[in-house]
């Protein structure tokens, strides 16, 4: 019989008797590959979700409301201060805005990752790992919740009022930071949920422990840094970079100082650092895979 | 190992030339942590897969059976890529299943008896739709396959059910259906057959028999049920311990697990058990059971019954008789036995 293992037949190839590819496989970019599987897999959750419209409706507006009472809560704050640490309301909603914006895109984007550890437990990883697209995308966009951009709405309207009612000196950089520090917030953030999910590989409650860096990162941000104690403000800039994400560009869009002792051009640095913790929290993943061992039954 | 050659072993195809799946001295080893006592915990190894060599031949439909326990899932999944070997070398279709699994899995369909590939929520029909997508299978080949699933296996009432309300049964068609829609030219099978009824069960088999068949599908089943194996596979491989305890036709099995059929004899009255002795080679046949005029006599299942049949013919008094074909089961139950430690 012909040697089959490179065959490339036509689009409709025709098949020899045992059973050579119909059609043939192509090597393409994995990165690619795994941006359109989650688009498909996605697309899917999507459509069936839209299904059930009514209780799609009101499962975001619940989430809306949720979220919305954190921002109440800094609201009611400061109807008995005039500022949090040197901050006033709406400096502070620009934070808020650009931090729940950036975890909320996260979520809604990745937030189907805290399921995994239990797809390792119970084996069922197994089938996504016979499939011919990138584990992660699949992992990523599983029950990909559309009700989720509750969190990203809430975010936005906080934001646009932060920049409706703060009176900033806008320049060219400043107005290309907003952009750019939401979405490498939402990569950094990102990059996280993925590491998290490479611990759960290994360790059983390892979603907890992402939980903290992921939900407790975005309240925390939440706030002026002054607030902090230096070493808390230390260890998120340096060791877990969220501060990248939220603190220092937009302290630099409110021309204020960082506590940390930073050179001002630090504040631009944030996609280049969302961009190498993405790539560790990348290899991270990689390694965790490896270590899968499925289960007896 | 008792025989890696006997009988029918892939007939024609030229077996070791073009051995599409290869393994050779394949392993895998888990590392378990046991409790052993309040917090102390041992590490020991488990040899699920312990030094397995086999070549399948491009088209083969070959049976993987064994107790439980004996490793067949474990292969299975090294042979999918789900998991890496700790040892040997393993090959399918040229590829090395876990350094490039996803560019095996356009080449390989997967039906785990025990879990569903298809999505749970998601009604049949979708999770067809999405493998459509995400194979890339073209357009007129996935209808052709989809209606062909669906007519042979009976879905088309299934499709707009989400797959977690399915019976085992339907789910266990759907997700072969969902493993054979991007034409894989290797579909592994771990019990399929698990939890069928009797005519699901008639419908697979009849399936994926005209599937290697037709379309020359090269198919490795793991199975409790040997009718699947008598039915499907010419030849079978036996495992235990991880260990390959029998390679080759399903009748050859017989013969290595020294397997005797039964001549059931009645007599015109009760007598006493007979006995033949034939010159110099020991007795033909050794009486098992006397129940009045009836006798029941074991003999070797590779020996003729003829010649036993005309001695006692011509030395009894023989009303009637009957041969019983050995009980493959038992044949099994005997090799698993005996390589139980
Ligand atoms: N993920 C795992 N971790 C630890 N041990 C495992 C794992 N998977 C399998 N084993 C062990 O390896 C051995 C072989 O298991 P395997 O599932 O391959 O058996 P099997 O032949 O498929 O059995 P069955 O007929 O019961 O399905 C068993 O002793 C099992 O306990
Ligand atoms: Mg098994």
């Amino acid at each position: 019989m012909a040697e089959t293992v490179a065959v490339r037949p036509g689009p409709e190839g025709s098949r020899e008797p045992g059973g050579s590819a119909y059609f043939a496989y192509e090597e393409r970019p994995r990165v690619l590959e795994g941006l359109r599987a989650y688009g498909l897999i996605v697309g899917m959750w999507v459509r069936s979700t839209m299904a059930y419209r009514a209780s799609f409706v009101m499962t975001t507006f619940g989430n809306l409301a949720a979220t919305a009472f954190d921002f109440l809560t800094i609201v009611l704050m400061f109807t008995h201060v005039d500022a949090l640490g040197g901050y006033t309301l709406p400096e502070v909603a620009l934070l808020y805005g650009v931090s729940a914006t950036a975890f909320g895109l996260c979520d809604l984007l990745l937030g189907s990752m805290e399921r995994l550890g239990r797809r390792v437990r119970d084996g069922t990883l197994d089938t996504l790992l016979v499939r011919p697209v990138p584990v992660l995308a699949q992992v990523a966009a599983d029950r990909f919740a559309l009700r989720r951009i509750g969190r990203i709405l809430q975010g936005l309207a906080v934001l646009v009022y932060a920049l409706a009612t703060l009176d900033i000196a806008w320049t060219p950089l400043k107005v290309a930071m907003l952009p750019v520090m939401v979405i490498s917030g939402a990569a950094v953030f990102g990059a996280v949920f993925v590491a998290g999910a490479a611990f759960q590989f290994v360790a059983q409650d390892a979603s907890q422990v992402q939980s903290a860096f992921t939900y407790g990162g975005a309240t925390l941000l939440q706030y002026p840094p002054t607030i902090f104690a230096k070493d808390l403000v230390r260890g998120v800039t340096f060791v877990v970079p969220l501060a990248f994400v939220s603190w220092l560009p937009t302290l630099y869009v409110l021309d204020r100082d960082y506590p940390l002792d930073l050179p001002q051009w630090v504040a631009f640095l944030a996609p280049v650092v969302a961009v190498a913790v993405g790539a560790l929290a990348g290899l991270a993943w990689r390694a965790a895979l490896r270590t899968y061992r499925s289960t007896g039954s | 190992m008792l025989d890696t050659s006997v009988g029918a072993a892939g007939e024609g195809t030229g077996v070791g030339h073009d051995g599409f799946i290869t393994l050779d001295g394949v392993e895998k080893v888990f590392q378990v942590r046991r409790k052993a006592g309040l917090l102390r915990r041992e590490r020991h190894e488990v040899r699920a897969v312990d030094g397995i060599s086999f070549q399948v031949a491009r088209g083969e439909m070959v049976g993987y059976i064994g107790p439980n326990g004996a490793g067949k899932s474990t292969t299975i999944k090294m042979l999918t890529g789900i998991l890496t070997p700790s040892g040997g070398r393993l090959r399918v279709a040229g590829i090395d299943p876990s350094r490039e699994r996803t560019r095996l899995a356009h080449r390989i369909g997967v039906v785990f008896g025990q879990r569903t590939t298809l999505w749970w929520d998601l009604p049949l029909r979708d999770s067809y739709r999405l493998m459509h997508r995400m194979y890339r299978i073209p357009d007129r080949r996935y209808q052709e396959n989809l209606d062909r699933c669906v007519e042979l296996l009976d879905l088309g009432e299934l499709l707009d059910v989400p797959v977690r309300q399915l019976s085992l049964g339907q789910r266990m068609r759907g997700d072969i259906a969902a493993a054979l829609l991007h034409d894989p030219e290797v579909l592994y099978l771990d019990e399929p057959t698990i939890g069928l009824d009797v005519i699901s069960k008639a419908k697979v088999r009849q399936f994926l028999k005209e599937l290697n068949a037709e379309r020359g599908t090269t198919v490795l089943l793991t199975t409790h049920d040997l009718t699947d194996i008598e039915q499907l596979c010419r030849r079978v491989m036996v495992i235990d311990h991880g260990r390959l305890m029998y390679d080759g036709s399903l009748a050859g099995l017989h013969e290595v697990g020294e397997s005797e059929r039964m001549l059931v004899v009645d007599l015109e009255r009760e007598l006493p058990a007979i006995s033949l002795e034939s010159e110099g080679a020991g007795p033909l046949a050794r009486v098992v059971k006397v129940e009045g005029p009836r006798q029941w006599l074991a003999f070797p299942a590779s020996a003729s019954a003829a010649p036993l049949v005309a001695r006692i013919a011509a030395e009894y008094p023989l009303m009637d008789l009957s041969v019983r074909e050995p009980d493959i089961e038992a044949v099994i139950a005997r090799m698993y036995e005996a390589a139980a430690p």
